[in-house]
């Protein structure tokens, strides 16, 4: 089974480039403004889209989207909304992967069953569940891959090499590495360091790597990239949207620009990437 | 359920996985996972260790002073004429509550594992000054993560915490009680697992703890037997106690649910009444769904998020449960029922006058069913009651509710 994902990275790969993986939260700041955000997002250049489902205790967030969720939430977003805001924006766009990223109880509410059924009829291509460890996975995971959705996992720098094969051993689409040990929006301190674990994880695996928390620059975007198959930028992005919001959480005429310029400079550094990668391997 | 309605014993679990039938659990960012299986593995270690368990009943006799006393509340009894009614004073204990055998056992834990830096959420504070307290006794830097609205309405507490060098963090997130505290301990766990040693304070949470909670403070409910035994001769007729997140009420309960005599139940806190959502009564009705890392009943909406529930008592104020609490339930073991805020402060104040003991208001909930329930016993029937808590925390709540301020 070939989802957009594989399909995606495939061509990315041919272009010889990493991809930009883009994350902003479903129903933020509101259905009708998220729509369009997200179908801004391929334009600007994203090549994959993160879409956050709001959740009332997101454990391993920090601030910028913890307000993000709760905006969405005050707005009456709901993980039926999140599927609808998928289901909308797949009238225009068929080819850009999709990736549900969030927490687990809203889909045990749902049920499993049911989710996945409407997920993939939304056009989603993939589900990263922050609080699903490889232990749990015959919660979702499991159903997940026999419903043709690709699961997502995160690795981090606390999976050992031990550990490591466990937590690939399910993983579909890419595995998504954790720059660090903490939540979202943290400062990355050591791009080297990254790009060791992310070497490390390529020993064990054929899937494609992206690295994501703590990614707030085009520079950052580039120095990972040269070595990551894709580059995760959530919290910068939901930032910059947060900032051009009115006093009320209303958004402005600048509210999807701000998305866009950013998005823009954001994929000018992971298309440098490789690029930047060649110059230095020459000299 | 994939379960027998009836278990052959109720004190076999959790399974391999964490699992009590289908609560419990390791719902777990990954970065924490290879640190909680790395917990259960010095866990199961120390079980069995025999220094481990030498060096945890020295500090309960010498630093706690276990074992806790178990008083026949005559005055009590008489006025309510039924059940003879016992008080397990786990309010005597060192720092004023149950909360310390867990914190004793656990500080151990973090020792053998080679932590250096201690953090814990807390509600009503009792855990909060419990784990600042063996912080302290054991030389290790301690964070209190407590919710804005506790920090207010615990006051005593938080001077405590910082009298003894932890250092407490106001959580303003959500209604700022004790489930927005634990949220903020989690994201500061899952920053610092390299070092960080996270003192959960109740039975809830990620496997191991739930199971390990339980173990810590089954001394409540061994001591309670072995004690009853020498008083009257036989086994209680009704245990009884406060649940929040419910690790008193698991130690009481936990030696005594395989013997089919005694009854077993369990205080929720029932806020302005369950009409309404302002309440904790995640048993009687919330959901089972996934928070915290394990899968347990909560106070949920149709999409999933959590509830903020309301207690008068900062230590019940939590919309969810221990996930042994819920299979107890689920099996019909053990009763689960609400009492009312109001119930709570007039049981609160009967104590105090009747038998000179200010209870916290936890156990005042505890207090407010045995209430109901002992007239309607017979007087050679016994309930033994878990005083898990003294009120000095809560006599400024109190008196501003009562006007007795000036």
């Amino acid at each position: 089974m070939t989802t957009r994902i594989d399909s995606r990275f495939a061509t990315l790969k041919a272009e010889g480039r990493p991809a930009l993986v883009t994350y902003v939260m479903g129903g933020d700041p509101d259905f009708d403004t998220s729509l369009e955000i997200l179908k801004a997002l391929p334009d600007a250049g994203a090549d994959v889209i993160e879409l956050g489902m709001p959740f009332s205790d997101p454990m391993a967030d920090g601030p910028a989207i913890q307000m993000a969720g709760r905006r969405a939430l005050k707005q009456g977003q709901s993980l039926a909304r999140t599927l609808e805001l998928a289901r909308r924006f797949r009238e225009s766009d068929d080819e850009t992967p999709i990736v549900l990223m969030g927490y687990y109880n809203p889909i045990y509410i749902y049920g499993v069953t049911r989710f996945l059924a409407d997920a993939k009829s939304a056009g989603i291509d993939g589900l990263l569940v922050v609080d699903l460890p490889p232990e749990m996975d015959e919660e979702l995971c499991l159903p997940a891959l026999e419903a043709g959705v690709n699961f997502i996992r995160l690795a981090t720098p606390t999976t050992d090499d031990k550990r490591l094969p466990a937590v690939l051993k399910n993983t579909s689409g890419f595995v998504y590495y954790v720059s660090m040990t903490g939540i979202t929006g943290s400062a990355i301190s050591d791009t080297s360091k990254v790009n060791e674990a992310v070497k490390r994880i390529k020993s064990h695996t054929d899937l494609p790597v992206c690295v994501g928390f703590g990614v707030q620059s085009a520079a950052q975007a580039q120095a990972i990239g040269q070595s990551a198959d894709g580059v995760v930028v959530g919290t910068a992005i939901v930032r910059a949207m947060a900032a051009s919001l009115d006093a009320e959480d209303s958004p402005t005429a600048g509210t999807v620009t701000a998305v866009r310029a950013l998005v823009s400079e954001l994929a000018g550094g992971v298309r440098a990437a490789r690029l930047a990668s060649v110059d230095e391997d020459a000299i | 359920m994939n379960q027998p309605s009836t278990p052959n014993s109720f004190r076999t679990g959790p399974d391999e996985q964490g699992m009590f039938g289908i609560f419990g659990g390791r719902f777990v960012a990954e970065t924490l996972m290879p640190l909680i299986l790395e917990l259960e593995e010095e866990w199961t270690r120390a079980k069995t260790d025999g220094s481990f368990k030498a060096e945890l009943e020295a500090l309960n006799t010498h630093y706690t002073g276990r074992p806790s006393p178990l008083y026949f509340a005559e005055r009590l009894s008489a006025h309510l004429g039924g059940a003879k009614i016992y008080f397990k004073r786990d309010e005597l204990n060192h720092t004023g509550s149950h909360k310390i055998n867990n914190c004793i056992g656990q500080i151990l834990l973090a020792k053998r594992m080679g932590k250096t830096r201690i953090i814990a959420e807390t509600g009503a504070g009792q855990h909060g000054v419990a784990t600042a307290t063996v912080a302290a006794r054991f030389g290790f830097p301690c964070e209190v993560y407590m919710g804005a609205t506790d920090v207010e309405r615990q006051a005593p507490n938080v001077f405590r915490m910082k009298l003894l060098g932890a250092k407490v963090n106001p959580v303003s997130a959500g209604n700022g009680t004790l489930k927005d505290a634990m949220n903020e301990a989690l994201r500061d766990w899952v920053t610092n697992v390299d070092d960080t040693y996270y003192l959960i304070g109740t039975a809830a949470g990620p496997h191991p703890y739930p199971e390990m909670v339980r173990d810590f403070q089954s001394v409540i409910g061994r001591e309670t037997r072995e004690q009853l035994m020498a008083a009257e001769g036989r086994l209680p007729d009704m245990v009884v106690a406060a649940v929040g997140g419910g690790s008193n009420a698991i130690g009481l309960f936990h030696p005594f649910l395989d013997d089919a005599s005694v009854k077993i139940v369990g205080v929720e806190a029932g806020g302005r009444g369950l009409e309404g959502e302002e309440h904790c009564a995640s048993l009687t009705s919330g959901t089972p769904g996934v928070l915290h890392g394990n899968r347990t009943y909560l106070l949920q909406d149709d999409d999933g998020q959590i509830k903020e529930g309301h207690s008068i008592s900062a230590g019940l104020d939590y919309p969810g449960i221990g996930p042994e609490h819920s299979w107890l339930k689920e099996t019909g073991r053990v009763d689960y029922v609400p009492i009312r805020d109001d119930e709570a402060l007039e049981a609160f104040q009967l104590l105090t006058r009747l038998e000179g003991i200010i209870p916290a208001l936890e156990p005042a909930h505890a207090l407010a069913e045995v209430i109901k329930r002992a007239p309607q016993m017979s007087g050679d029937e016994i309930i033994v009651m878990n005083l898990c808590g003294r009120g000095d925390k809560d006599i400024f709540t109190v008196s501003k509710i009562l006007g007795m301020e000036s």
